[in-house]
């Protein structure tokens, strides 16, 4: 092994002893690999990114209105409950499969919620439990079908979809439409909860110092580790950025209502489904399963486990995302969950970056593809334009994303890394 | 983990064997794939075997490995005779198994592949300096050329990726491991890769069964040669004491054979009278070739393999 004169193998980081390893320090360093990753066909959340800028740079050219702060605010709340939906719809996409039903389930918990409030008068927390456990029921079910008769989930959801938007009629009852008691909480905490913003001023530092600190403590893990370390230069760099971008929205947001309270709720669900999914063994499981069933079978997991809750969860964030949508309409009708609710939660998680193929993705793509999503229906609904025009767009955006997960999947292959 | 005490003391030959198949046998319908085999496997002691396709070579891997039980016979591991109904007993016990497919999950790092389903958790979250650390110092021992733990397996070339799945064997401390040909798949320079590692799990004091279609591969690294031939046991040998022709005689069951005739006369243009014999043992017969005659053979194997585990 060659090395510096200045330092013996034993003194360098266990993980940089290959003489074969090119190494780059500090910020310019970050900024190399990051690039190299990028050729290599790991897009990450790259294409999204960009195309969220790009989108709003376009319309905010077409109509001044929308980067308004009254506009951000709609579009913040307007995302919540479909985004909700596809953090499920990304955790069945990390497994390869699918959820076609969502949108039903969604639906069916508005039925659930309706009639538990006004008809049956139950208190609000027993009529969210219920509709909770019903969509876990459901997931459940679909587990059992899929791990006990191997009944490909595209067809299992596909059935799901028509069976529980009959019974979301049938609950609804003949007249079809319920509205909500618009004192009730749930009602509330849709339409008009909104931080106060030294709260929101207060989580912006937090989540920068979580940042700051979680990198350092990471880094002193690894150091005595005998691991290499990241430049401390470019941890700070990086919780400076995003305390600067935090404060920045905050402050905008802040000139009209402020920061939703449903908005916060998904972003907060989507950083707590990150944290499982990289950070512990269920979720290192869920990656294994996606990359190859019989691998992840024979090192010990218990596959047929991680489809179950992998179901469950899924179609327990559809009644969920379904009872947010509800609680901001007021109402629980035959359309909820009904119209582009399945395919635009479906989208959304394809168009952050989730892979169609399984094993690759991540939580952060609800978030992201939810955005892209609602920002072209925000701004084609200033334009004056239609839902016709939107659902076009929205589908060349989505045949977009797939083009791109197929290349960058390509892309892989050909640098070695499919 | 003691994966820190590498180096074991040298074998004695008075030691017990860790492994020991006495009268095993195993039919599927009215196939006797295996009739009373006998083998013994000792501690630091590298054990090839040998044999024909269709030799029972597969259905013995599968045996020890927990995929389906023997009808009869006794397996003993440490002195205790031992049932190994599922793979996830044949784990427990200390064996660990290296498919030929390798069942490696491309998208996952290098640390995440090697402690796949045993992961090392601190609290609720997992312990990835931990497993970091411990990669790297399971490799350093294994001598193994990996630049980087935290890249996908997928962009690793084949004998990294047979490294990889050798290295993960050893994550649960087995005293034996099972390679199925770990080295059907790779180039001249990958498969003396994966025979050093062979060499070095010898020297941690484990027991290796090494199933091989190539005797060049054998005669480099086993010390003993367990022959199958027709699903009994067909000879076992020194390799230091053993010339290749006796081995190729047993394998095909004749010291009057094919392989013989053609070894001692030189003859390249032997009659290919029995064009199916003559096309199986050649693969066995020329190391030098083996890499061309191999893919034949190995594919059975590859399939049936397959198929068996997917279960
Ligand atoms: N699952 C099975 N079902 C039926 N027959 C089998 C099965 N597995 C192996 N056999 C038979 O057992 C014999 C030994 O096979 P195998 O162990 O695969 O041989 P080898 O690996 O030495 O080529 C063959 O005749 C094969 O056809
Ligand atoms: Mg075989």
């Amino acid at each position: 092994m060659t090395t510096t004169p200045t330092e013996t193998p034993a003194e360098r980081a266990a993980d940089l002893q290959d003489e074969r390893l090119v190494r780059t320090e500090g910020v310019r360093g970050a900024v190399l690999a990051f690039r190299q990753r990028v050729r290599g066909g790991d897009l990450g959340s790259l294409p999204v990114v960009i195309g969220l800028i790009v989108i709003c740079a376009i319309f905010q050219i077409l109509n001044p209105n929308f980067l308004s702060a009254n506009n951000l605010v709609n579009l913040t709340l307007q995302c919540a409950a479909v985004g909700t939906i596809s953090i499920g719809i990304v955790l069945v996409l990390l497994l390869g499969q699918i959820d076609l039903s969502v949108g039903s389930v969604s639906g069916l918990a508005a039925a659930i919620l309706g009639v538990g409030l006004t008809q049956q008068n139950w208190p609000v927390a027993i009529a969210i439990i219920v509709a909770l456990v019903v969509g876990a029921a459901i997931g459940y079910l679909y587990g059992l079908l899929f791990t006990r008769f191997g009944v490909p989930s595209f067809v299992i959801t596909l059935a799901g979809l028509l069976a529980f938007l009959g019974l979301q009629l049938k609950i609804l009852g003949p007249t079809g439409s319920i509205n909500l008691p618009y004192d009730s909480w749930i009602v509330q905490f849709a339409t008009s909860a909104f931080l106060p913003p030294w709260a929101a001023y207060a989580l912006a530092f937090i989540a920068a110092a979580a940042l700051f600190f979680g990198d350092v403590r990471r880094a002193s893990r690894r150091r005595k580790a005998g691991l290499s370390t990241g430049a401390l230069s470019v941890t700070l760099i990086k919780a400076i950025l995003l305390l600067i971008v935090l404060v920045a929205a905050v402050a905008y947001l802040a000139t009209d209502r402020g920061l939703g309270a449903t908005f916060l709720l998904f972003v907060l669900l989507v950083i707590i489904m990150n944290f499982f999914l990289t950070r512990t063994r269920w979720g290192r499981s869920v990656f294994a399963v996606g990359g190859s069933v019989e691998a992840a079978r024979r090192a010990g997991i218990k596959v047929n486990r991680i489809y179950i809750t992998v179901f469950i969860l899924c179609s327990s964030f559809a009644a969920l995302g379904g009872l947010l949508a509800s609680a901001r309409l007021t109402s629980a009708s035959l359309s909820s969950g009904g119209g582009d609710t399945n395919l635009n939660a479906i989208a959304a998680a394809v168009i952050g970056g989730t892979s169609l193929f399984g094993g690759r993705g991540s939580a952060y793509s609800a978030l992201l593809g939810i955005l892209v999503i609602q920002s072209i229906s925000s701004g084609l609904t200033l334009l004056n334009l239609d839902s016709s025009i939107r659902y076009m767009i929205t589908g060349a955006v989505l045949l977009l994303a797939v083009i791109i997960d197929s290349l960058s999947r390509r892309s892989r292959a050909s640098h070695g890394q499919a | 983990m003691t994966m820190e005490s590498a180096v074991a003391e040298p074998t004695s030959a008075t030691r017990e064997p860790v492994l020991s198949l006495r009268g095993v046998s195993k039919g599927f319908g009215a196939v006797r794939a295996l009739t009373d085999i006998d083998l013994d496997i000792y501690p630091g002691e590298v054990v090839a075997i040998v044999g024909d396709n269709g030799a029972g070579k597969s259905t013995l891997v599968k045996i020890l490995a927990g995929v389906h039980p023997q009808d009869s016979g006794t397996i003993k591991f440490d002195g205790q005779i031992v049932n190994i109904p599922t793979p996830t007993a044949s784990r427990a016990l200390g064996i660990a198994t290296v498919f030929q497919d390798l069942a490696l999950c491309d998208n996952l790092d290098v640390v995440s592949n090697l402690f796949l389903g045993r992961e090392i958790v601190h609290g609720v979250a997992l312990d990835e300096e931990e497993m970091e650390q411990r990669s790297w110092s399971l490799l350093r021992q294994l001598s193994a050329k990996i630049p980087s733990v935290r890249i996908a397996v997928a962009s690793l070339s084949g004998g990294q990726r047979q490294t990889v799945a050798i290295a993960r064997s050893l994550i649960g401390e087995p005293s034996v491991v099972i390679l199925d040909e770990p080295t059907a798949a790779l180039g001249v320079a990958q498969t003396a890769e994966v025979l050093n590692l062979v060499e070095r799990l010898r020297e941690r004091g484990l027991g290796v069964l090494l199933i091989s279609h190539n005797m060049a591969d054998v005669q480099a690294v086993a010390d003993r040669v367990a022959v199958l031939r027709l699903g009994r046991n067909n000879g076992d040998f020194h390799v230091a004491d053993v010339s290749y022709e006796e081995i190729i005689s047993a394998i095909t069951g004749a010291t009057d054979n094919v392989v013989t005739r053609r070894a001692s006369a030189h003859a390249v243009d032997a009659a290919a009278d029995n064009a199916a014999t003559t096309a199986a043992a050649e693969a066995l017969a020329a190391p030098s070739a083996g890499a061309v005659s191999e893919p034949l053979p190995n594919n059975a194997i590859g399939i049936d393999d397959e198929t068996e585990e997917t279960r």
